[in-house]
């Protein structure tokens, strides 16, 4: 009788061990995601703090199992000990420039998953459509988006998408971009965007929201206590980008304002005058948020917990502006080398992984301000058919 | 001639490729109301191409390209009245055209067995296409990008040295044994029976003489035969005999522009393909003041992606805008939309192509002076969406 080799024990189950119970409740910022996985003959392990990790670790273990010639998976020993960097890692898909169906959403959550991204920076609305179907007003989506009933994201909708990535650890952060980036609000809400004037008569055209009107912040008011009640995460983005002055300054009666709170001829005033008021309108909802850099350069006054969104390539260089943004003790995102949908011939990937966040000016408490960055996809060439190839 | 009238619309042409441009119009002109009904306008279309030879080229080497997308591009080709698809189906990469005389080229020469055209996915290529009107002009590219072959062809290919010992890599064709114009003239028999079009192309671009240069024996040959040192010599007396071969199958040939500028002798009615973006109008000027048909590709590597609307670039290309006689600008015959595939693969074809493609279609059919982008940006978009 020769020697038997002891029979391969095929492993049959992966154990996963959470040390912190409940699977019911929302990732936030501060989710703890990491997690060790072992992986030797006897016992394979899987061990995190919290669900979140126990999810990273799953996504790890799934690309660690290799299929042989003969058809058999097996997976090598390993150990392995794991945490991001950074524990903001978000997507920002554009459904305004072109509406994206449910399923392209949902699709893209889960390849967000495969790649251990942890937020869904949804840019909902913006100057061309209103897809987003609100229950206090209406109007907004029937007149705002392309197509009142096959260009919508009803409640329904929303809460699939928000239920779908919490599944997979990822937040969603809604963002209703104000005061401008806001045309395609003015159809469904009357009086809310600023008139333009050509010399003494109104031109026709409108501009950003009218920050001089007591009934814009009170839709302001009832429409974000529904965005906050809708949208479970702590924080919303705000936008507050690329407010064009031109049609305010334009307007008789915003000069008037003007003249009166002392601005000046300093629109960033009544920019700062506007996002100051919405800001504190976020805060009593219990809310935190997200601006575009512009907020910040413009002086607005911002809690201490505002989140800064660095987008700007140059002007100033984006090294710069986080190295402000920083100093001035705000926590910082960063997006500006990640805007994908810049495409460009070749390997452009390697320009987008070289990218080294921390590399600017500043002492290490002001770099653990950066919280993290966005891969931005906005969507004015983009649609369902050429999303899924140009993002990855 | 397209006449649309109560009770009878009525299509004349004067062979079937026309009904076939035709018919495409006519599915345009097709509108639905709101309550579903389809409607046409009265109308009296009469239409004919600028340009005789208008292509798209997809390359199927530098990465496979499944069958049926293929059958779905030359769909958006008929929907865009293009009528030659130039199959660059073998590069340095990949050999995935399975040939009859030669199993051992794809065997040894494809990524896998699973990445292969057999006779009979291209046998359905080249009848698909023909029903809608598009001639498939294969293009097997020698005697530079031919790595792919040397794997299932032993002593195809050039050695190189390394000083006095061979390096182990492999250049261009081996132009100086006649094992390899025996192989070709076998193989080139084989293609001028698979493919039924009067054209093959040959390719004939970029060789790099680096490899030649290394190899004793063909430093050798370059003295017999008194090339001195010039390359381009040893280049053009490859391809001549290859033009040969070709010909002596009763085929014309289609070559890289490079083939006419290193001076091999062509026969009269050989294609010159101009790809190089530099000066490609003096290249045209060229071309045909030498006598040539000429057909454009430079201006038109849809590969070279780039963000916002570069369909207006495509679209504002002029191709008979070079110095020449009008008898010269006659033999401009058309040209060709290349998407060459180092980062095209069938996840990402289609979107990449088209409708980009389409901009390049509309140059090579209508008449010159359609040029307004404001006007091609409204049935631009019309057209993509019908294209969806």
């Amino acid at each position: 009788a020769g020697n038997e080799q002891p029979r391969e024990k095929p492993c049959a189950q992966l154990l996963v061990s959470v040390a912190t119970p409940g699977c019911d409740g929302f990732p936030s910022l501060d989710s703890k995601e990491s997690y060790k996985l072992s992986i030797s003959k006897d016992s394979l392990l899987l061990s995190a703090d919290a669900v979140w990790g126990a999810l990273r670790g799953l996504e790890t273990f799934s690309q660690l199992v290799g299929r042989d010639e003969a058809g058999t998976y097996y997976v090598n020993e390993t150990d392995i000990v794991d945490f991001p960097r950074f524990p903001h890692r978000g997507l920002l898909l554009d459904t305004s420039r072109h509406y994206l169906p449910l399923k392209a959403i949902l699709q893209t959550l889960d390849v967000m998953a495969y790649n251990k991204f942890n937020v869904f920076h949804w840019h909902i609305v913006d100057d061309p459509s209103f897809p987003y179907e609100s229950v206090a007003f209406p109007a907004l989506s029937r007149k705002g988006a392309f197509n009142a009933v096959t260009h919508v994201y009803t409640a329904g909708d929303v809460q699939a998408v928000i239920e779908y990535a919490r599944l997979r650890g990822i937040r969603v952060i809604a963002e209703f971009d104000t005061p401008g980036h806001t045309l395609s609000w003015g159809p469904g809400a009357p009086g809310l965007l600023t008139p333009c004037y050509l010399g003494k008569n109104l031109s026709g055209t409108y501009g950003p929201i009218n920050p001089i009107l007591n009934s814009t912040y009170e839709f302001v008011t009832r429409f974000f206590q529904e965005v906050s009640t809708v949208f479970p995460d702590f924080f919303l983005h705000l936008g507050g980008d690329e407010v064009d002055f031109t049609c305010w300054k334009s307007n008789p009666k915003i000069r008037a304002f003007m003249q009166e709170m002392g601005f000046g001829e300093d629109f960033t005033k009544l920019e700062s005058f506007y996002i100051q008021r919405l800001l504190d309108i976020i805060s009593s909802y219990g809310k935190g948020y997200v601006v575009w850099q512009e907020v910040f350069d413009n002086g607005a006054k911002l809690r201490p917990d505002t989140i800064v969104h660095v987008w700007k390539e140059k002007s100033p260089a984006y090294v710069q502006e986080m190295a402000q943004v920083t100093k001035a003790g705000y926590r910082a995102l960063l997006s500006a080398p990640w805007y994908l949908n810049h495409i460009s011939y070749g390997q452009d990937w390697i320009n987008a992984y070289q990218v080294e966040p921390l590399q600017f000016e500043g002492a290490p408490q002001e770099k653990d301000q950066v919280i993290g960055g966005e891969a931005c996809m906005w969507g004015e060439y983009v649609d369902v058919t050429n999303l899924t190839p140009r993002l990855w | 001639h397209l006449t649309i009238t109560e009770p009878v619309a009525v299509l004349k042409a004067d062979e079937v490729w026309g009904a076939l441009r035709g018919l495409e119009t006519f599915s345009q002109l097709v509108h639905e109301d709101d309550y579903g009904s389809f409607l046409v306008n009265a109308s009296e279309i009469y239409d004919f191409p600028r340009f005789a030879h208008r292509g798209i080229l997809l390359d199927t080497s530098r990465h496979y390209l499944p069958l049926k997308f293929i059958l779905t591009n030359l769909d958006a080709m008929a929907f865009n009245k293009f009528n030659v698809l130039h199959w660059h189906i073998v590069d340095d990469q990949s050999f995935p055209y399975q040939s009859i005389s030669f199993p051992e080229l794809s065997n040894k020469g494809a990524y896998s067995y699973n990445h292969i055209y057999t006779p009979t996915d291209v046998h359905l290529v080249i009848e698909y296409a023909r029903l809608r009107g598009i001639r498939v002009i294969p293009e097997f590219d020698t005697p530079g990008h031919t790595q792919s072959w040397g794997q299932g062809q032993k002593d195809l290919l050039t050695p190189c040295y390394n000083g006095k010992q061979p390096s182990g890599s492999f250049g261009p064709v081996n132009p100086i044994l006649n094992t390899t114009y025996d192989f070709m003239a076998k193989f080139f028999k084989e293609i001028s029976h698979v493919f039924p079009d009067e054209y093959i192309h040959l390719g004939g671009d970029e060789v790099s003489f680096a490899c030649w240069k290394s190899n004793p024996e063909v430093k050798d040959f370059m003295e017999k035969q008194g090339f001195g040192i010039d390359y381009a010599k040893l280049e053009s007396y490859y391809i001549q005999k290859i033009l040969d071969i070709v010909s002596s199958y009763n085929k014309g040939y289609v070559v890289w522009q490079e083939v006419f500028d290193n001076k091999a002798q062509l026969k009269p009615d050989t294609v010159i393909e101009v790809w190089m973006g530099n000066n490609y109008a003096q290249e045209l000027s060229r071309v045909t003041k030498a006598g040539f048909t000429s057909i454009l590709a430079a201006p038109w590597y849809l590969d070279y992606i780039s963000y916002g609307q570069d369909w207006k670039k495509y679209y504002s290309v002029e191709p008979l805008n070079f110095l020449g006689s009008e008898e010269q600008k006659r033999l401009v015959i058309g040209g060709e939309a290349c998407l060459w595939g180092e980062f095209v693969d069938a996840t990402n074809l289609t979107p990449r192509l088209w409708p980009r493609a389409s901009a390049v279609g509309e140059r090579l059919w209508s008449n010159r002076n359609v040029t307004d982008l404001k006007d091609a940006y409204k049935r631009l978009s019309n057209h993509r969406c019908r294209m969806l």
